[in-house]
């Protein structure tokens, strides 16, 4: 006989799951890709920023297409979960273009000062919000060195079912947990691969096997605002 | 040593038109945070940058002079300055109401304020959001008990103790309002230790500020004199509280600019052409503490009441300003995502935000206001907090009467 335990365990990640079918919540540990149900996952990306063309912005109408935020004509109000930030050096005039979402921080200050608990971290590192508890106070958006966050200002219509969104509370990248899930890369990562810039690459950085530990092993990254302290999941190369 | 009378006020007319006046701006209050409520925060100038408005600037300010207002209370019992225990129960009521129109303004700025009861069941203890839940809610108990010890018969020998558990409460309060913004690394604006004893100086100075002129008018409103040398020596303390806030402000800002990281914040700020350095040096710097320091510090016999009234106004003004100034100023300078280089984004990365204050903030905001004097002045014609008389002669019997002549 399965006991309740052993189910949970078995199963890899429990879902809760909402009556409209929306998966809102995943916790127990997730299982990794090579089916090691001991080892913890942590899912994270890197990004090559010699393969971002600047003016190319696939991913970020990938992530909106997929998640269903977008312009709205309120470009001070309207959520963002992904967007290309350029970056330029004020002395060589160097410029590099890169995107720049939820970085799914090991430490993310977001969940430290959220007073419910609606900010939270997977056990695969994956940060994300549960609507049913966010206050919308916006002390996340506060907290956040990445201006990762966005606040819904004003009503929704024809949202996704598997990326819930409501007035009033706070939301980011959700790292496509939804598809993540269900054994599939972000929406992002998939259509930057499909326009064939291959600029962003997603995985289990606790598996020295992966390619992405691989590639964060062999070459030199940066993460943003290292300086923190609070480990972002996201590296990025040649920056 | 004479025993103070207490009397509630009474029922006039004056009284119900200040209470009508008061009601009818806290429900424009309350209609306008059904408004932000049923169309959401666009109806406000707060967008993804600045995240928290002017509902914060009010809710915190009411916050912080709430633990300042019970500095009068704390006086008398905890400092044992006998001429302050007349006025001790009006301490701790107004501190009571302020941080009730505080915390009404906050939550009623929430995205999902229908979820107040999630936010009194789920906490996550690593938030100083979260600790300062319990600190408010326990200030309203541990004040309201300090008061059932001052006015119910027979519970004296508690006042005491009392006093001293509600004073160590109210420096902790204000250290947890300090730390919301202290504890945020993020932000360069804030980020630093000494937000939580500046919040402390802010809140001395500006309690007693509202206390100074919310005591005088009930007076004047219900026929009670108010003693000159009351109104001096409470003038005198505002002014080491003033001198404090200076002091703490001069500390913040010389800290960040000895950093060369914080640099950029710091010139935004001081020596920028934006609104906030004008309302830094003009509303805080200037009229909220070098004036009302003058005032209250001039020789005794050039001080009349007027000034000192009109130093506490100032504070109020200034202090508001400088709440203004940290919330709003600190949120419009971009976050340094890459210290050093310039950044432009379709997310208003490396600008400096722009922030309209909007009529429903402000509703809200002076609803909380006006909510906080309305308990007050409930609590004032239902219970005896107001002494018969806080003449000099009634607060201190054995004082030597000041000569010369006081405007």
């Amino acid at each position: 006989m399965t006991t309740r335990r052993q189910f949970l365990r078995d199963s890899g990640a429990f879902t809760a799951t909402l009556a409209s079918g929306a998966t809102l919540i995943a916790f127990a540990e997730a299982q990794a890709e090579d089916g090691n149900k001991s080892r913890k996952v942590r899912w994270g990306m890197l990004i090559d920023v010699a393969n971002c063309p600047e003016g190319c912005s696939t991913c970020v109408s990938a992530c909106s297409n997929e998640n269903g935020w977008g312009d709205t004509g309120n470009p001070l109000t309207d959520a963002q979960w992904i967007r290309k930030v350029a970056v330029t050096d004020p002395q060589s005039k160097l410029r590099r273009s890169l995107p720049v979402m939820c970085q799914h921080c090991a430490e993310p200050p977001c969940v430290d000062v959220c007073p419910t608990g609606a900010s939270f971290k997977r056990a695969d590192g994956i940060v994300l919000v549960d609507k049913h508890i966010c206050i919308g106070c916006r002390y996340c958006m506060m907290a956040c060195p990445y201006k990762a966050r966005s606040f819904i200002h004003e009503p929704l219509q024809n949202q996704k079912p598997h990326a819930p969104r409501g007035k009033g509370t706070v939301e980011s990248c959700t790292l496509c947990v939804h598809r993540v899930d269900g054994g599939r890369l972000p929406a992002c990562v998939e259509a930057c691969a499909a326009a064939g810039h291959n600029a962003m690459l997603f995985g289990d950085l606790n598996d020295p096997e992966t390619e992405i530990s691989k590639r964060v092993a062999q070459h030199p990254v940066r993460k943003i605002r290292a300086d923190l302290g609070i480990d972002p999941g996201v590296s990025y190369e040649n920056l | 040593m004479k025993r103070t009378v207490y009397r509630e006020l009474d029922l006039s007319p004056g009284f119900l038109l200040v209470l009508g006046l008061l009601g009818l701006i806290a429900a424009a209050g309350l209609g306008a945070a059904w408004y932000m409520e049923h169309y959401g925060h666009i109806v406000t100038g707060m967008n993804n940058q600045v995240v928290w408005g002017l509902p914060h600037v009010f809710a915190i300010f009411l916050i912080v002079a709430a633990s300042g207002a019970l500095n009068v209370a704390s006086l008398a019992s905890v400092f044992n300055r006998t001429m302050y225990k007349p006025m001790a129960r009006l301490s701790g009521l107004l501190a009571i109401s302020l941080l009730a129109g505080g915390l009404a303004v906050l939550v009623l700025d929430l995205g999902r304020p229908d979820r107040l009861i999630v936010a009194m069941t789920h906490f996550n203890f690593k938030s100083i959001f979260a600790w300062n839940i319990f600190l408010y809610t326990g200030f309203f108990v541990i004040v309201a008990a300090y008061l059932f010890t001052q006015m119910g018969r027979g519970f004296g020998r508690f006042i005491r103790p009392a006093g001293w558990v509600a004073f160590v409460w109210r420096l902790a309060l204000t250290t947890g309002t300090g730390s919301i913004f202290g504890w945020l690394v993020a932000r360069e604006a804030y980020d630093a230790a000494i937000m939580a004893p500046l919040f402390i100086a802010m809140s001395l100075s500006f309690g007693l500020a509202v206390f100074i002129l919310f005591t005088g008018r009930s007076c004047a409103l219900s026929g009670r004199e108010f003693g000159q040398d009351l109104l001096l020596r409470l003038g005198r303390l505002l002014g080491l509280f003033i001198a404090a806030v200076l002091y703490f402000t001069a500390v913040q800002h010389l800290t960040a600019l000895y950093a060369a990281e914080h640099h950029d914040i710091e010139s935004f700020i001081l020596f920028g052409d934006s609104i906030y350095t004008t309302l830094f040096w003009t509303g805080q710097v200037l009229i909220g503490g070098v004036v009302p320091l003058i005032l209250v510090t001039l020789p005794t016999h050039g001080v009349s009441r007027v000034a000192i009234k009109l130093a506490c106004a100032l504070v109020i003004v200034g202090g508001f300003v400088q709440v203004y100034v940290i919330v709003i100023g600190g949120q419009v300078y971009p976050l340094a995502l890459f210290p050093g280089m310039e950044v432009r984004s379709s997310f208003q990365d490396g600008v400096i935000a722009g922030y309209q204050p909007s009529l429903p903030e402000f509703l809200l905001g002076i609803g909380g206001v006006a909510l906080a004097l309305a308990i007050a002045a409930i609590g004032m014609k239902s219970l005896r907090f107001l002494p018969e008389s806080l003449a000099d002669e009634a607060v201190d019997p054995q004082r030597v009467p000041r000569t010369g002549a006081v405007t």
